[in-house]
């Protein structure tokens, strides 16, 4: 590939060709008095003099929000839209954010009426159809996970992290003792420390070994009777399964420390391995990754964290329970020889919640979680069925596998340790010649694809974390594995075209100096 | 699988090419003992047929065809069609956090008009892409305020939402962070400021309020505000009803406003998702939990924006950030600014005015009734108010849901002195004849009657 093949207009490299994006301006600034988007139905009751009734709260001075048309607005966030990449456009290869597809079913269930316009205090009567979904949920994923009880109030991984922590640091307290830190692997999400910070406790570096994988030894010397947990993320961010999992899980319990599986990468595990069989205690769950709801350029998530017996009498207040006349029954319904899902008999006893947990870690968020990812989720699951699940996440890990294969001859590979769902290649051959991962990154944009992810875990010197998920197939792959390949050719032949891309988006780099030195964080009327 | 995109053949080519004998291999790495021996036991897989199915049965269950008087921190407003058509668009719907600004400048503008916008409606200096929701990011607030002051107290007013106040609990209790409880003034369900003067000290980090209160009264907030700069501490402004910026004065006295931004366009969805936001003086940016936008310029002097002063966040600064937030809530913000794009400077006032009419004629019409009395009249109100009746509640919502209305919720499930008390909210989605039902059904009229 040469420069010039790059930068005329016509100019393809099977995968891309430029076109043209229109420019739009802030709302504000086309805004003009007078223009409507809306129309009220005529009041149907007297009207009320705002300024009389509300006396000196009454508001004088409105907020300069924009006045504009319906079509205007139509116009603003579809053109807006055209300048974001998307899955939905092609290979999203992100790695530790599973960007795979989000069925587009999903959004339909989500809307229906008696779902999306529930009050989240109507009667318990009124909402046994959201119930039986939430519930229906949560069983699915204690099956997943093979852990015994669950909680979905919290909306996102890091709020998980911070109530299964909860979790931990009660069931401590009613040992008798707190303790005092957590272990967090240097390969971590930087979520895990501020988690630990955020819950009180101390965080101790837990050194990596040589395969990227927990150090048995240092692990053995550093958990002491002040170690609550260890956090652990399996797969690991560079992908590989802890093999010694269960040494790893008897070495904690032995000093009476709990194992906390962070679950940003179960989806390299479902049908095909339980936590809840190798010795996790409580895990996390990230249903905006494994489970298909979208991210939406940054969220809404989901993050319900899922534990063993020991702790369900510290989840967060409200449970969900079978029978809301029998309060502090058990969350968890569910026996081997029970099915999930649709054939089993209609329950006689009414879905409830039940607040009368003495034991709680309180509540994380009001009312009972982001309840639209639960619908989404669900829907996910039942698309799948066992086979799709355990097809899906073979997938994953055939995927990262041949991009591993046919990467590793030109991009280092710092841990030759079987991948899983991702692989973490590192950019020393590049760097070599003076071009870095990040730059690297921003070249594949030229070639079509969003950028994988760069420089993590930082305990890969100039990382590249490639996830493709599932949802590539051989020949989008094999797109991706030639802009690579073409991207490597380029830093020995033309390396200044690598690194002063990107060369084909509406924008070039911005100044993030500038950005953070002196913020302009709103638009402001300048007259 | 409808949603995998091989064949067969692609599979068994693909594993030649790594050089596995089956797709086991690439497993092998999971010691025997763990590897799951068993078909998962969840539903079988279904059709999309079966699957819209299945959701529509569900939401039939739940029954759609009530009039609800329900608002508590959860409010039902009419949404325009074009919310849904635009965040559909899968260029918003399935992109990631704008990290890559050069190919996120849609999601990355479209915050930047949110921040504005929350900031202009609640008289801030600048506001961040969102928190979870309104619960959260007062519990953020109060550790932000917390970070700024070096204190480490707060002051909190029992008429902040109940739920919110559970959830700042879970989130003080291991920071060591103790929290005084404010009571309310039984005459305007007004915070006691007296009582609120006595406990404001030097060493309170923030007086946490939300107006209106759950009690739907309007707080005095330049009063609040006095007393809390007084002792230098700093006053948290929660708002659970967006919407009431159209009509009521800004807290701009406030150093932090907390907002549940749930009312601008976002479906109750039981509960969630919704949208949190904190706007702050811009003093206390850089102690802000959660991401920012700025404007910037590309290299061609080209007006663009990035995530910016990222410094303060997790992925950054690991146990020393701000807050452990990541995901935040950035489609549902979308959601949001569209809402607001529709309605406009003009259109969200007269939606606050709309709202308070209904809200007035039923507090009216209702507190007719005999023994039904209105309570908190001595102060503004903005789409809520507090209704006490001789009869219990659990007898008369029997009766008004025979009749397919929700009534107003009870209070005493959280305040034990309100007795027979019930926070109605009546919205622009409530209709004069909804209120005129409840109210005949209220008054215990024979049922035979209406």
């Amino acid at each position: 590939m040469t420069t010039d093949a790059m930068i005329p207009a016509r100019a393809t490299t099977g995968k891309v060709r430029s076109h043209q994006t229109q420019n739009e301006a802030l709302l504000f600034e086309k805004s003009s008095p007078g223009k409507r988007a809306y129309k009220l139905p005529p009041l149907d009751v007297p009207a009320v003099d705002a300024a009389t009734l509300l006396g000196t709260v009454h508001r004088t001075t409105p907020g300069e929000l924009p006045e504009l048309s319906e079509i205007e607005i139509i116009r603003h966030f579809t053109r807006l839209s055209t300048w974001n990449y998307a899955i939905d456009l092609g290979m999203y290869p992100l790695g530790s954010c599973t960007m795979k597809y989000n069925p587009r079913v999903n959004e339909l269930v989500a809307r229906i009426e008696g779902l999306a316009e529930a009050h989240p205090y109507r009667p318990d009567s009124l909402a046994q159809g959201i119930l039986e979904v939430i519930d229906n949920l949560q069983r699915c994923l204690l099956e997943i996970t093979g852990m015994d009880a669950i909680t979905l109030q919290p909306a996102a991984g890091a709020h998980g992290e911070f109530t299964g922590i909860l979790l931990v640091r009660a069931w401590h307290e009613s040992q008798g003792n707190p303790r005092k830190k957590i272990l967090i692997p240097d390969s971590a999400h930087g979520t895990n420390p501020a988690t630990a910070a955020i819950c009180g406790y101390t965080v101790e570096n837990l050194k990596s070994n040589s395969e990227g994988g927990i150090d048995l030894e240092a692990l053995t010397r550093q958990v002491d009777e002040e170690t609550a947990a260890l956090m652990l993320t399996n797969p690991s961010t560079i992908g590989v399964f802890e093999s010694q999992i269960a040494k790893i899980a008897e070495i904690l319990h032995a000093k009476g420390a709990l194992l906390y599986m962070d679950g940003a990468n179960m989806n390299a595990l479902v049908g095909k391995a339980r936590p809840g069989d190798f010795g996790v205690d409580v895990m996390h769950l990230n249903l905006h990754k494994t489970f298909s709801t979208p991210h939406g350029g940054g969220g809404p998530g989901s993050g319900p964290v899922a534990c063993k017996a020991f702790l369900e009498p510290f989840l967060p207040i409200p449970v969900l329970v079978r029978n809301p006349q029998t309060l502090g029954a058990p969350s968890f319904p569910r026996s081997s020889a029970e099915r999930v899902g649709d054939h089993e008999p209609q329950p006689a006893m009414q879905l409830g919640w039940s607040y009368n947990r003495p034991n709680s870690v309180g509540r994380v968020r009001a009312f009972y979680g982001n309840v639209g990812m639960f619908i989404r989720a669900l829907a996910y699951i039942l698309a799948n069925g066992p086979d799709g699940l355990r097809q899906t996440t073979e997938d994953a890990v055939l995927n990262a596998n041949y991009i591993r294969a046919k990467l590793e001859d030109i991009y280092e590979l710092p841990y030759k340790t079987a991948s899983m769902h991702e692989v973490v290649f590192s950019d020393k051959l590049q760097a070599a010649r003076g071009v870095k991962t990040g730059e690297i990154a921003k070249r594949l944009i030229d070639y079509g694809f969003h950028p994988y992810t760069v420089s993590f875990p930082m305990i890969v010197h100039g990382a590249l974390m490639i996830e493709p998920t599932e949802s590539e197939s051989l020949e989008e792959l094999d797109l991706f594995i030639a802009a690579m390949r073409a991207i490597s050719r380029e830093v020995e032949e033309t390396p200044e075209l690598v690194k002063t891309a990107p060369h084909s988006t509406r924008v070039s780099k911005l100044d993030e100096v500038q950005a953070a030195r002196k913020p302009i964080l709103r638009w402001k009327r300048t007259t | 699988m409808r949603y995998l995109p091989k064949s067969p053949a692609e599979r068994e080519a693909m594993l030649a090419e790594i050089g596995a004998a089956s797709i086991d291999d690439l497993f092998a790495v999971i010691p025997a003992e763990h590897r799951l021996k068993h078909d998962l036991n969840v539903p079988r897989a279904h059709a999309e047929s079966e699957i819209i199915d299945y959701f529509r049965a569900a939401g039939t269950k739940n029954a759609t065809d009530y009039a609800s008087f329900l608002g508590a921190g959860a409010y039902r407003h009419y949404r325009p069609v074009i919310i849904d058509s635009l965040i559909q668009r899968g260029e918003f719907l399935t992109s990631y956090t704008p990290y890559q600004a050069e190919i996120s400048q849609g999601t990355l503008q479209a915050i930047f008009e949110f921040q504005t916008m929350i900031a202009e409606l609640t008289g801030m200096d600048v506001a961040n892409a969102s928190m979870y929701d309104g619960s959260t990011g007062a519990a953020e607030a109060v550790m932000m305020a917390v970070r700024v002051t070096g204190r480490h107290k707060a002051v909190v007013a029992s008429t902040v939402h109940p739920e919110y106040r559970e959830v700042l609990a879970t989130y003080a209790k291991h920071q060591g962070l103790p929290t005084a409880l404010i009571g309310y003034d039984a005459e305007t369900g007004r915070l006691d400021l007296a009582a609120l003067e006595a406990k404001v000290t030097e060493e309170t980090a923030a007086v946490l309020v939300q107006s209106p209160n759950f009690f739907g009264v309007i707080e005095d907030i330049p009063a609040i505000a006095a007393i809390a700069h007084a002792k230098r501490a700093l006053l948290i402004v929660s708002i659970a009803e967006a919407i009431s910026l159209g009509v009521v004065r800004p807290p701009v006295e406030a150093d932090i406003v907390s907002m549940e931004a749930q009312s601008f366009g976002v479906a109750l969805s039981y509960g969630g998702p919704f949208c949190g936001v904190i706007a702050a003086k811009e003093q206390f940016v850089r102690q802000m939990p959660g991401r920012l936008v700025g404007q910037t310029v590309d290299s061609t002097g080209y007006r663009g924006f990035v995530l910016t002063l990222s410094t303060r966040e997790q992925h950054i600064r690991r146990e020393k950030a701000t807050s452990n937030i990541c995901t935040n809530q950035a489609l549902v913000a979308l959601m949001a600014t569209i809402f607001l794009s529709v309605y406009g400077k003009e259109g969200i006032r007269e939606l606050a005015e709309h709202n308070l009419a209904k809200a007035n004629y039923a507090a009216q019409t209702l507190s007719a009734q005999p023994g039904a009395k209105l309570l908190f009249k001595g102060a503004p109100r903005f789409h809520e108010f507090v209704l006490q009746t001789e009869e219990a509640p659990a007898a008369w919502s029997q009766r008004l849901l025979d009749n397919k209305i929700v009534g107003g919720i009870d209070l005493s499930r959280w305040y034990p002195e309100l007795q027979n008390c019930t926070l109605w909210c009546a919205t622009e989605i409530v209709t004069r004849a909804n209120i005129d039902t409840a109210a005949k059904v209220l008054a215990a009229w024979p049922v035979e009657a209406l």
